[in-house]
């Protein structure tokens, strides 16, 4: 493939790209060439007919567009954002061979669906319902797409969810260039109109057993997600000022964050560190530093995310890895020790290589831990050896009443993974529930 | 460079780029802007008995994104008076005695009427005159335009009228709205015309307002039907000028080609079908005057490449090799063909030909999970529709195949000494049903 081009440019602010203008919106339209067996749509996990929702806003049909994409993926109007179509569908773009710069999929697709998703038109009409009850944990996006099939399908469903707003990493965890706070939660509000119910700081095990879960509802969807990123074990690590890059983000998603005069370091080299970089770097930290033990090109983090960092002025440190915090009370430093591969290809510490990075905050995205303890309680949800759940291709687990799907059981990835996670099962749930009724 | 002045029945023109009549002639004021934009005449927008027009007078058609592919007027005659329009024809011909002024009439069907107008144009110094036997709205329900242009007889009269009364070179300008230009032609030569001029505009409704209904141009509550023009109708405009310079009986009889020109090769190829000269509208309309820069570089630099020295050395090239289905030969051969190298991998061709034409081009997906065409030889019949569907230039080419085919023609092939075999060609057999 050619060298990836950029698309809509980014304002560098922290506000996401503005919403299309309908002359954009056509004339980026009228560039779609329709391809046939469209590589964009096979690109996407949840399958949207990308040429087909683009075909109908250039034909002046928002409505049908906006149901080409929702009834692919209900949480198209967060995917429109927060999806690296990079990667995904503008990065399999056939304009890239032609030389040109490929369709702007992501921002056509928030033009064709903000209308349903934020706005007063009504597309689904809500199913007669068919008395079935499903429970779901976690109101992330795997939750809430498994939820909205199914509600749409005429099941009640109820989703459960820890914390004190739903939406999951949508909520709490996206960078604000891609998406707000209250867009993520105009998104569930939409999901919630298609019948579903959501009983936020409530966690199960705690406010409500697993019994009742099951006594309450006939099947379970487990969409928890990963839980925080541990401590890395350093010294220091109790300051003030040493965080969670997740935590710092939903800080900073909750708003009234300045950082001016902040030296920040965010140790990591993956998609989370570069929010965390990225964010911060545009809330007017004086410095930032992205601290990775290892090259540019192992980094996990998406080529077009680290330039975009790179571009707003974060330094990056490679081949550096965090040795103690230092600070009185708070922090002031992060010691770091050079890296290399052995000649066994180890990666291990130079010696005297130590150097010290001054910071204000020291925020950790190495990676976040699953949520080993909740699943233990599931009898016969299985894990395999990385602590993701185990599931056939319906997302069922071992315990034929539990289906689960999104960051629990891949381990971490987008949000249009999970939606898709999260589709397939309410049909493996909804076969279970109602034999041979899908499609009537 | 190549020399772009024309003789159009005896009219020097400093090159073959002449406005329309129509809204970009309508005052002596615009014409002289155009002269000074390079154009080399102008047919003055058409004088008769002045009229009021109504609001909303124009719609287009847009295909995909492309602004006014198709464009649509329900705009009448002039709607100045006529001694304005005297004096500007004479001042404009005193500052540009160079360039041609062309002055189109339309009057009621009576030959004093012609007479008068006709004495009135020439003594303001109109180098000659065009008959409006065209325009298919409005005036046409008055018996004007298209309503004298639909009936040969008619117009071979009031051109006689014409004649009998204009010392300068009468040009008639034709409708389309019939079924056999060749006919009208015949009526205008007959009649004495010195020229003909087309096509004028096709009757058209070139939409709906899906809102409140009413068709474009909406006037109030209502529409009606209009001229239609710009690059939508060049196909057809070329097909008739063909079709006259072709003709026998029309032969030497000077074309002033018309209909959706918009560029140095749409110049081109009116006249090497026949046209002396060509007249533009919609395309200033769109861009204003400016278009004719492009027009005179751009053909200027053709003729140099073809080592022409002269634009007239073009005229009436490609005229006999537009012929009947019948003489063509049925055993020439081409195949498409695909350059993998350039191929985007979009399938285009694939669904085009499975679902549009003959089922000859194969898709798979590679290792790479991409979409890989191939022509299937066997059963290609060389129609094109891939090669026209490539948004990619120069992927896929029709290749001839020289298999040592006799040339024959269909006619020689019904006939008894065929001189060779008809060469094989893919067709389905029966494809679905009982055998």
């Amino acid at each position: 493939m050619n060298e990836m081009m950029t698309l809509a440019v980014d304002s560098g602010g922290l506000a996401p790209l503005p919403t299309m203008t309908p002359d954009e919106a056509l004339v980026e339209a009228h560039r779609c060439l329709m391809c046939w067996d469209a590589p964009c749509t096979r690109a996407c996990p949840t399958s949207i007919d990308v040429p087909g929702f683009i075909k109908r806003i250039a034909n002046s049909d928002l409505i049908g567009s906006a149901r080409a994409i929702l009834e692919s993926n209900i949480l198209g109007g967060s995917c429109a954002r927060v999806c690296p179509t990079e990667v995904l569908c503008a990065g399999a773009c056939v304009l890239h061979d032609l030389h040109e710069r490929p369709i702007d999929i992501g921002r056509l697709q928030a033009f064709a669906t903000d209308d349903v998703v934020f706005g007063d038109v009504d597309l689904f009409v809500p199913r007669e319902s068919t008395g079935h009850s499903v429970a779901i944990v976690g109101a992330g996006p795997a939750g809430l797409s498994c939820g909205a099939e199914l509600a749409m399908l005429g099941h009640d469903v109820v989703l459960y969810d820890a914390n004190d707003e739903p939406g999951g990493l949508n909520t709490y965890g996206v960078a604000n260039y891609k998406m707000d706070k209250p867009t993520a939660l105009r998104e569930v509000e939409f999901v919630k109109g298609l019948g579903v119910s959501i009983r936020p700081s409530t966690t199960i095990g705690r406010d409500v057993s697993v019994e009742q879960l099951f006594s309450d509802h006939e099947a379970l969807f487990v969409g928890v997600g990963l839980g925080s990123v541990p401590p890395l074990g350093l010294e220091g690590e109790d300051l003030d000022g040493a965080e969670d890059a997740l935590d710092f983000i939903a800080e900073v998603r909750a708003g009234g964050v300045d950082l001016s005069g902040q030296r920040i370091t965010v140790i990591g080299g993956g998609n989370t560190a570069i929010d965390a970089v990225s964010q911060a770097s545009r809330l007017g930290a004086e410095h930032v530093y992205l601290v990775y033990r290892r090259g540019r090109d192992e980094m996990k983090a998406y080529p077009h995310d680290i330039e975009r960092a790179l571009k707003s002025g974060v330094e990056f440190i490679h081949w550096s890895a965090p040795s103690s915090i230092e600070g009185e009370g708070s922090v002031s430093a992060l010691v770091c020790q050079r890296t290399e591969y052995s000649a066994e290809g180890k990666l291990v510490a130079v010696p005297d290589s130590e150097f010290r990075i001054a910071a204000t905050m020291v925020l950790r995205a190495t990676g976040q831990e699953k949520l080993v303890g909740f699943l233990d309680t599931l009898e016969g949800v299985e894990t395999d050896e990385g602590g993701r759940v185990v599931v056939d291709d319906g997302y069922r687990t071992g315990n034929p009443k539990i289906w689960a799907g999104g960051d629990c059981v891949n381990g971490g990835k987008e949000v249009v993974n999970a939606v898709a996670h999260g589709k397939a099962a309410a049909a493996s749930i909804d076969e279970s529930l109602r034999p041979g009724a899908a499609g009537r | 460079m190549a020399d772009l002045s024309v003789n159009i029945c005896g009219l020097e023109s400093p090159n073959p780029f002449w406005l329309a009549s129509a809204p970009p002639t309508n005052t002596g004021e615009q014409i002289a802007r155009a002269f000074d934009a390079g154009w080399g005449g102008a047919v003055w927008k058409t004088l008769g008995e002045p009229i009021e027009n109504v609001y909303s007078r124009y719609s287009s058609v847009d295909i995909n994104g492309q602004k006014m592919m198709g464009f649509s007027n329900i705009e009448l005659i002039t709607d100045r008076s006529l001694e304005d329009n005297l004096i500007e024809i004479e001042e404009v011909k005193r500052r540009y005695p160079d360039n041609v002024v062309v002055v189109s009439l339309m009057v009621e069907s009576n030959p004093d009427a012609w007479d008068t107008i006709i004495k009135q144009v020439e003594q303001a110094g109109a180098d000659a005159i065009e008959l409006n036997f065209g325009c298919p709205h409005g005036m046409s329900e008055r018996g004007m335009g298209s309503a004298v242009g639909q009936v040969p007889e008619y117009t071979c009269d009031i051109t006689g009228w014409a004649k009998a009364s204009a010392t300068v070179p009468v040009f008639v300008k034709l409708t389309p709205n019939i079924t056999d230009i060749t006919v009208a032609a015949r009526a205008a030569k007959d009649g004495g015309a010195d020229a003909v001029s087309l096509i004028n505009t096709i009757n058209s409704i070139t939409g709906v307002d899906l809102d409140s209904l009413v068709p474009r141009p909406v006037v109030g509550d209502k529409s009606s039907h209009g001229g239609y023009c710009g690059p939508a109708v060049k196909p057809i405009a070329l097909n008739m000028v063909a079709a006259i310079a072709a003709d026998p009986y029309t032969d030497g009889l000077p074309i002033s080609g018309i209909g959706g020109i918009a560029t140095w090769q749409d110049v081109a190829e009116f006249i090497l079908l026949g046209a002396t000269n060509i007249q533009v509208c919609t395309a200033v309309m769109h861009y204003g005057y400016r278009i004719v820069q492009d027009m005179h570089e751009g053909l200027s630099n053709y003729l140099d490449s073809k080592g022409m020295a002269s634009v007239n050395e073009l005229r009436g090239l490609s005229v006999n090799k537009v012929t009947d289905w019948q003489n063509l030969d049925i055993n020439y051969v081409v195949k498409a063909s695909i350059d993998q190298e350039k191929c985007v991998n979009c399938g285009l061709c694939y669904i085009a030909c499975q679902d549009g034409a003959h089922q000859a081009i194969a898709a798979e997906r590679t290792a790479e999970d991409k979409t890989m065409v191939k022509v299937i030889d066997d059963l290609c019949v060389g129609c094109n529709l891939c090669s026209l569907v490539c948004p990619v230039q120069g992927c896929i080419t029709m290749q001839e195949r020289e298999l040592g085919q006799t040339h024959m023609t269909w006619n020689e092939y019904l006939s008894d000494d065929k001189p060779g075999e008809l060469y094989p060609r893919p067709k389905h057999g029966l494809t679905i049903g009982r055998a």
